[in-house]
């Protein structure tokens, strides 16, 4: 039996709660508008061509360079495979600061879960030393090394390694955080080593997750070399650089091309991969076999 | 008897059973060091496609020690030149900054031809007309002498390890000498001239500039300055001099820097602001459950792909022809790229929502923005709220990259001061304002998703 007082006092506290949530809201969506109002002004009046101006050249330059790569014909992909040692480079340095920054991110992930049994005092210090590689960022890395290091692709690859430890330890120190322990126990009580417990007990558990964030860093890392080639270092960006700067309009375009083809190519691959990981057709293929 | 055919019969699907999960160690065992195996080949080959062997010959680590030094030192130059022939010491070199007294460790007549310098610690520099004298602790004095077509150098003994000697490929002459006993001392001859460099700790007119009335003053004086003492100039009180200079310090150039933070944050929270109010009304369109006609939804999904297959590279590239150099280039291209990445996260998400909510509502007799206002969302604002600041977080280290790649802001000063500067002092400096810059950022919006979708 519930008091018709009580129902009046709650619905009452129900809609003065509702009532401050809109001056939030309210609140919230004034405060983005002016932000978004002064920064514009701001922004248009900074930048050494406006809006207006800019808008109707935005389709100059893409228009420019496809008109070129149209004039050269069939030539256009004869120089499009040309670039071919460019794009390996700019996979090899994704793939190998992938490779490298991963195997160390797994090292430091579970060096930094609690549930894993490891020696306490090493956790809060092997997370902040994720804190720094993550927030330290790859540009200045890049170009520091490629100052002690020359220009190539060794310092980009290192620059994304290191980052890639950081922001990957992160998320597979989050996947183990999450293991069911019983297995672990259960090797234990058969007299496991903590390596053998984490060889059996732990990696079979976290692997299908680690597989995935790995291939979508893999993805995000391909991006990462392109860009840090155009500052100094190896592939596809300084190509695209050297294109750019000589107004070679048929080969700039051919870059473009094989970056964007490269980077769909392993979007797709990546996405497909893990979904079935995810979805765990992977998974119950091999428990079931 | 029948029991004992049952347990046998349990015992050999036990066994099978037992049989069966060893062989699936042994080859999930088998799988994993044969994907071992082809890491470390890939590696290995990475190893010669990078020609590691060459970097490691050509790298040049001493320039990180000299960085190092460099960034958190300034250095003296005692100059003498030979050709038009003169004698000065300035602060970096710069003709801003030259002594008019010199420092008490530099003696000299106004024509520089008969020099002493003190560089401590029982380093000395002679020079007399032509010829320089070095002396150091450990070896004897070094003499060398400028000539006509180079330089003529005699040790007391061995030539040190720290002494390089620079020549002229086609004639075979010796033309240059350089010489650096510590870190923090260096002596260069060439036939033009005669330079010595002295390090000290410290960053040197960080706050006024050499020629500044406030320079060198301590902070007794400057605090004296700033509430009591008479007006040094009389247009302004000297807490706004003192603004002033230290605005216009045109070695730090604070005002520049300050501009190009600016900028670099305008590109961030612009780009990703706008990014999101775009995606979220697309996203509706693209989500199975609020639009039917599939063509529509087909349509969005692929300009979502294309928006965020075409890289943030491509699109600073073709936004920093169209309009130039600035914030509003940097601003679009995250835009850009970002309405694809978050148009698709949203329109999963929306596709995800609980219906049972808007059915609620529908059930009070809301009509369809009522419906989408009280029954989605409510459900999709964390999602838009957390995302939102995810993406603001990285598009703050996006940003300065932008820039780097010629939209400006702090990236591009970056790169330009380590391209160009001798002064590694100012880029430090703007090292570290950027890296303050992107934690600052990650910290506000770890702090804002904490209050906003966990309500602590």
């Amino acid at each position: 039996m519930s008091s018709p007082a009580i129902n009046l006092g709650q619905h009452a506290d129900i809609v003065a709660m509702e009532q401050r949530r809109r001056v939030y809201s309210l609140l919230t969506v004034l405060i983005v508008a002016a932000i978004l109002a002064g920064g514009y002004t701001q922004a248009e009046t900074m930048n050494s061509g406006g809006f207006v101006r800019g808008m109707m050249q935005f389709l100059d330059y893409p228009g420019d360079i496809v008109e070129e790569a149209w004039a050269s014909g069939w030539a256009f992909w004869g120089i499009a495979w040309g670039f071919m040692p460019a794009l390996i480079e700019t996979l090899n340095i994704a793939a190998t600061a992938t490779i490298l920054g991963g195997l160390l991110a797994m090292v430091f992930a579970f060096l930094s879960t609690r549930n894993l049994d490891v020696w306490p005092p090493l956790i809060p210090v092997s997370r902040r030393l994720m804190d720094v590689m993550r927030a330290f960022p790859e540009l200045i890395l890049a170009l520091f090394l490629i100052f002690v290091l020359g220009a190539s692709s060794v310092p980009a690859m290192i620059a994304i390694a290191v980052h890639t430890i950081g922001a990957l330890g992160k998320l597979f120190s989050e996947v183990n955080e999450n293991v069911d322990r019983r297995p672990i126990e259960g090797l234990q009580a058969v007299g496991a080593g903590w390596l053998q417990r984490m060889r059996f007990g732990v990696l079979p558990q976290v692997l299908p997750n680690y597989t995935s964030y790995f291939l979508m860093r893999f993805e995000i890392n391909v991006r990462a070399s392109a860009i840090l080639g155009f500052v100094g270092a190896g592939g596809l960006g300084a190509e695209l650089r050297r294109t750019i700067g000589w107004g070679s309009g048929e080969e700039t375009a051919a870059l473009l091309l094989l970056l964007f083809a490269s980077i769909m190519v392993i979007d797709q691959f990546s996405g497909v991969v893990r979904r079935s990981l995810v979805s765990g057709t992977l998974l119950t293929q091999r428990t079931v076999a | 008897m029948s029991d004992a055919a049952t347990a046998c019969a349990t015992d050999e699907t036990l066994m099978e059973r037992h049989a069966a999960a060893v062989r699936r160690v042994r080859l999930g065992s088998r799988a994993g060091l044969v994907a071992l195996g082809l890491v470390l080949l890939y590696l290995v080959y990475a190893w010669f496609a990078f020609d590691i062997p060459h970097l490691i010959r050509t790298a040049e680590p001493q320039r990180a020690v000299l960085l190092a030094t460099d960034s958190v030192a300034h250095k003296v130059h005692v100059t003498k030149s030979l050709r038009n022939p003169g004698f000065e010491v300035a602060v970096e070199g710069e003709r801003t900054a030259t002594y008019e007294h010199l420092p008490d460790w530099v003696r000299a007549d106004a024509a520089g031809e008969d020099v002493f310098v003190d560089l401590g610690e029982g380093h000395t520099v002679t020079i007399d007309g032509q010829t320089l004298t070095l002396t150091t602790p450990e070896s004897g004095p070094i003499t060398v002498t400028a000539t006509d077509d180079g330089v003529r150098i005699a040790y007391s003994g061995e030539k040190p390890d720290w002494v390089r000697e620079g020549y002229n490929v086609q004639t075979d002459t010796l033309v240059k000498f350089d010489a650096r006993p510590t870190i923090d001392r260096r002596v260069q001859v060439t036939r033009s001239k005669m330079e010595i460099h002295r390090f000290f700790l410290g960053w040197e007119h960080f706050f006024f500039p050499f020629g500044s009335q406030l320079h060198g003053k301590s902070v007794g004086e400057l605090v004296d300055l700033a509430f009591s003492a008479p007006r040094l100039d009389p247009d302004q009180s000297n807490l706004a001099l003192m603004a002033e200079t230290i605005w216009t310090n045109r070695e730090w150039q604070h005002r520049a820097v300050a501009i190009a933070l600016l900028e670099t944050v305008l590109m961030a929270v612009l780009g990703t602001l706008t990014a999101a109010l775009v995606a979220l009304p697309l996203a509706f369109a693209a989500a199975r459950t609020f639009n039917r006609i599939g063509p529509v939804r087909f349509a969005l999904r692929r300009l979502f792909d294309f928006l965020r297959g075409i890289d943030m590279l491509i699109w600073s590239l073709i936004f920093i022809r169209a309009f130039g150099l600035g914030p509003l280039t940097g601003a679009l291209a995250i835009a850009f790229t970002d309405t694809g990445t978050l148009g698709k996260l949203f329109s999963e998400a929306l596709e995800n929502i609980d219906k049972k909510q808007i059915e609620g509502v529908q059930a009070t007799g809301a009509n369809r923005w009522q419906r989408y206002r009280f029954g989605v969302i409510p459900q999709i604002l964390p999602v838009f709220v957390s995302q939102g600041l995810y993406y603001l977080e990285s598009n703050m280290r996006s940003a300065t990259v932008i820039g780097a790649l010629g939209a400006g802001g702090i990236g591009l000063m970056l790169v330009e001061t380590m391209r160009t500067s001798r002064d590694w002092e100012n880029t430090l400096y703007i090292i570290i304002l950027t890296i303050l810059l992107v934690v600052s950022m990650d910290a506000l919006s770890s702090w804002l998703r904490r209050r906003l979708i966990l309500g602590r």
